[in-house]
């Protein structure tokens, strides 16, 4: 089932996603990029129902190219996610709304600090220093608890989502096989193997 | 058959030109002086009142709202204060539509509007009004002083046809050419906001028509940052905290030159 992770550490965040896709209890691809880039320095991992989440997802991309084109820079990381938030909150208010699950990793490059917010279908935003989506967040955030460290290396940061991912795969009866994991920084976002 | 391109706002004379704006423009250049003086660690503004008497009524604004007398300096936001220049009925107007812009930012993305952000919304509509037919142009120049984490402290400038431009020390309104001259010679980069409220009230004091500054004829206002919550703090100075300025930078009206007026 799916699942995604982020963590924030000294100048980056961490994002994490599955790249299972799944019709009923079929697996039909095993290498689908759930981790959208939104803006230089902005991620987000996307979840929950599928095709939901592809249309929700490329509309907010677009909605934040859009912005960055009109007003020369970029939406900082606090008010992406102010907006994806309101845009959420009205789908769910409407006739048909999005079932989306997102996690939000930027760097503000005007103050030089990393952000990261947990979004839920139902509209709900917190900054959070480590999110997870999915059964895997049942395992992850009590591992995150205990060794998450706000200074922490980028080694340092990824040793501890592998953790993470380790214990799923131990432990979560319907643990998914691959992750795509990328990283936003001061220099931007790039991903990265583990 | 003179006036012939004179009458609507939207139509080219064959020289190219657009004459109502050209005339709200001549209007500004004959409002009350606006000054504005950009700082390292802030921003001030100065305005030159013109409706001014013994008569006026000015006991609603020696106590209430955020400061000034609400002729000249506004607070368009938390981040932005404004000083006007012209019709001061098309100003309130325009004051009125970029509060409201500011807010919409703030509802839509929980962060107070980036100062270009608001300077374009404003010019966006007054270029409209030099456009679409039947319709006279806003007869209005505005300094913007504002603060957003993108490009720390900015002065902007904005005029009736739309265009608008950032500076670090500008003036507008009536005797702008001596007051820009003035500025060009006094204004070093890296100057203090202490430096800088010096500079305004200096060249306020050579360009109004006025001797002697006081509070009925000035309006002053500063941005800076709040040193604890690091967070934009916009003063805009009561009367009685303007004529206390002027004493402290010795350009307020002498005792005995009441007396013998």
């Amino acid at each position: 089932m799916e699942c995604s992770f982020a963590i924030t550490g000294k100048g980056y965040v961490i994002v994490a996603a599955d790249t299972t896709a799944a019709h009923s209890i079929i697996k039909v691809k095993l290498d689908e990029d759930k981790i959208k880039t939104l803006s230089p320095h902005l991620l987000m991992a996307y979840s929950g129902e599928p095709g939901d989440t592809v249309q929700f997802a490329e509309y907010i991309e677009r909605n934040i190219r859009l912005y960055q084109i009109r007003n020369t820079y970029p939406l900082r990381p606090s008010s992406a996610a102010s907006w994806i938030r309101r845009a959420l909150a009205d789908s769910l208010r409407s006739r048909k709304p999005y079932s989306v699950n997102l996690l939000l990793g930027g760097y503000d490059t005007s103050t030089y600090t990393p952000h990261l917010y947990w979004i839920d279908y139902l509209g709900t935003l917190t900054e959070v220093p480590f999110g997870a989506h999915g059964y895997g967040s049942y395992f992850a955030l009590s591992l995150l608890d205990r060794y998450h460290d706000p200074e922490a290396s980028l080694e340092e940061g990824l040793a501890t989502l592998k953790r993470c991912i380790d214990e799923v795969s131990k432990r979560l009866l319907v643990a998914p096989g691959r992750y795509k994991v990328k990283v936003v920084d001061k220099d931007g976002v790039r991903e990265v193997e583990i | 058959m003179a006036r012939r391109y004179d009458s609507r706002t939207t139509i080219f004379s064959p020289e190219g030109r657009l004459y109502q704006i050209e005339y709200a423009m001549e209007a500004i250049s004959h409002a009350g002086t606006v000054l504005g003086v950009l700082a390292k660690d802030g921003i001030v503004l100065a305005a030159e009142k013109k409706v001014t008497g013994k008569l006026l009524d000015l006991s609603s604004v020696k106590e209430g709202g955020y400061g000034g007398s609400g002729e000249k300096i506004f607070l368009l936001n938390s981040n932005v204060v404004a000083g006007v220049a012209g019709i001061t009925a098309d100003a309130n107007s325009l004051v009125n539509f970029a509060r409201q812009a500011a807010q919409r930012h703030l509802y839509l993305y929980n962060e107070d509007i980036p100062v270009e952000l608001l300077a374009q919304r404003l010019c966006d509509m007054k270029q409209g009004y030099t456009q679409y037919g039947g319709l006279r142009p806003f007869g209005v120049s505005l300094l913007y002083a504002g603060y957003d984490p993108h490009y720390n402290f900015q002065l902007y400038h904005s005029d009736p046809s739309g265009n608008y431009s950032g500076w670090k020390a500008t003036c507008i309104g009536a005797n702008n050419g001596t007051a820009t001259s003035l500025l060009k010679q006094e204004y070093k980069d890296d100057i203090t906001i202490e430096e800088a409220i010096k500079l305004v009230l200096s060249v306020m004091s050579k360009t109004m028509d006025s001797t002697t500054l006081g509070s009925e004829k000035l309006e002053f206002a500063t941005l800076t940052l709040d040193p604890t919550t690091k967070k934009p703090k916009a003063k805009i100075y009561r009367p009685s905290e303007v004529d206390e300025l002027l004493q402290e930078q010795g350009l307020a009206k002498k005792e005995e030159d009441d007396k013998s007026a």
